[in-house]
């Protein structure tokens, strides 16, 4: 096949993906966004959704990106980016934090994956054989919350599969992601097997089959997913 | 006549230098903070001058860039680390040394982490969570299945010191934090035998109202005034 996944236009930018995933969160959720094209996401809620954003760090409430020069180092996200906190946000140490997700009352997780498998596997947090990384806050996240979407470039760029029968990276935990956003689609994961759900507009099926290693469920009507020109 | 002493141990201690004193070879010392910020810099500047060695330290991260606990662990002052994220970009003065085995990495899930200290402080030895199951940290430790979920037992996590930063401190050392400023600060001090907060602004007993108060006097033994109070964000 022609085509190259490594530089084209057809494959969703991470405005795209932040876009897709800003839609998808139901109304009234809490979310934790991890690093990268998580944190985006923020900027693409609707606000009449009602959508909570918490950080690790210890703030429930994170409104937007203080303009620049209006920035207070004293509030920050966990990506220590500063923000600004909504009307009725609360402030609190890590292990309250931390009990808010351990004791599952956050409702989803967005966080950048290496590796999903089939059943849901997650594999964020370091290359084995490499001095790299951190755990952070990601297993907790994962076992915590009752949702984990996972966001990665569909392939790496070196050509290899993310998408996985079985992650060969170390593990942040098993059978957690329900759905994966990718540059060339939106996978969900059942029971059943993980069901092809969207495509990038202007790639197909076959494509997205061609660069997954799990059998994917192809459902009767496939939607696309936008793309800003 | 006979004065009447004061009952209340003065925990005001005159520099960090002094406040550090007391730390020796060996010691497990907490280190608080988190993306730059609530890191007791004027405290980890004067464990720079003290004369210590093979400290274990407790922190969220190993350091980064020059200054601050990645400046310790260059001195080679430190024997372990515990910490919840190893390998940013900008802890090469860490995985330098790590690399070369000049000092030991002890990973943690950041909120089992949390979770240690904050058993370490509340008298609870050991607690069950899921976090990490099935996972290469779970090797080594006992599971156990809770309603049908299989859990891995950790054990609490107590200090010698803590090395904590606070925004407000009042002569008892009731301590209050600025935004999200607090993150590990509050957990350390309760896990820690002796736990020296740096303060931005100090304060007469009193002037914090109780319902304010985030770290309770208790948790306190020795409150320095930050001699450089300036916000120093790591990069």
């Amino acid at each position: 096949m022609s085509f190259d996944p490594k530089n084209n236009d057809l494959l969703l930018t991470p405005k795209d993906i932040a876009k897709r995933i800003a839609k998808e969160i139901p109304d009234g959720s809490t979310v934790n966004l991890g690093i990268g094209i998580p944190t985006l996401v923020a900027n693409y809620v609707d606000p009449l959704k009602g959508i909570l954003f918490m950080a690790e760090n210890g703030i429930l409430g994170t409104g937007p990106k203080p303009k620049e020069g209006e920035e207070d180092l004293n509030y920050i996200n966990a990506s220590r980016e500063p923000v600004i906190p909504i009307k009725g946000a609360s402030i609190f140490d890590h292990a309250e934090a931390f009990s808010m997700i351990r004791g599952g009352h956050i409702d989803i997780a967005i966080l950048g994956a290496l590796q999903v498998s089939e059943n849901g596997d997650l594999a964020n947090w370091t290359i084995p054989g490499e001095a790299r990384g951190g755990i952070g806050g990601a297993m907790d996240l994962a076992k915590g919350v009752k949702e984990v979407y996972a966001v990665m470039k569909h392939i790496t760029k070196d050509g290899m599969l993310k998408f996985l029968k079985k992650c060969s990276y170390p593990l942040t935990a098993k059978k957690v992601v329900t759905k994966i956003f990718t540059d060339m689609a939106l996978i969900e994961i059942t029971e059943k097997g993980p069901i092809l759900k969207e495509i990038a507009t202007g790639l197909n099926q076959e494509l997205i089959e061609e660069f997954s290693e799990p059998k994917l469920i192809i459902p009767n009507q496939t939607s696309f997913i936008s793309k800003e020109k | 006549m006979q004065k009447k002493k004061n009952i209340l141990k003065n925990k005001i201690v005159s520099s960090s230098l002094e406040a550090v004193s007391e730390i020796k070879d060996g010691s497990t010392v907490s280190i608080g903070g988190f993306g730059g910020i609530g890191i007791p810099e004027n405290l980890l500047d004067a464990l720079l001058k003290h004369d210590v060695q093979d400290l274990t330290i407790v922190s969220n991260h190993a350091g980064q860039g020059e200054q601050g606990l990645s400046a310790l662990i260059k001195q080679k002052k430190v024997k372990k680390l515990i910490c919840s994220y190893a390998f940013h970009k900008n802890s090469y003065i860490f995985r330098d040394l790590f690399l070369s085995k000049e000092i030991e990495l002890e990973q943690v899930p950041q909120g089992t982490l949390a979770e240690r200290l904050r058993a370490g402080g509340a008298g609870i030895p050991a607690f069950y969570t899921k976090t990490a199951v099935d996972t290469d940290f779970e090797k080594g430790k006992e599971t156990r299945i809770f309603s049908g979920e299989k859990t891995v037992l950790e054990f609490a996590l107590q200090t010698d010191f803590a090395l904590i930063k606070c925004h407000q401190a009042d002569n008892l050392g009731n301590l209050t934090y600025k935004g999200t400023a607090g993150n590990f600060n509050p957990v350390m001090a309760k896990a820690a035998k002796i736990t020296i907060a740096e303060t931005e602004l100090l304060l007469k007993t009193g002037e914090i109202e109780p319902e304010s108060v985030q770290t309770p006097s208790i948790y306190v033994n020795k409150i320095v005034v930050g001699e450089n109070i300036e916000l120093r964000s790591e990069k």
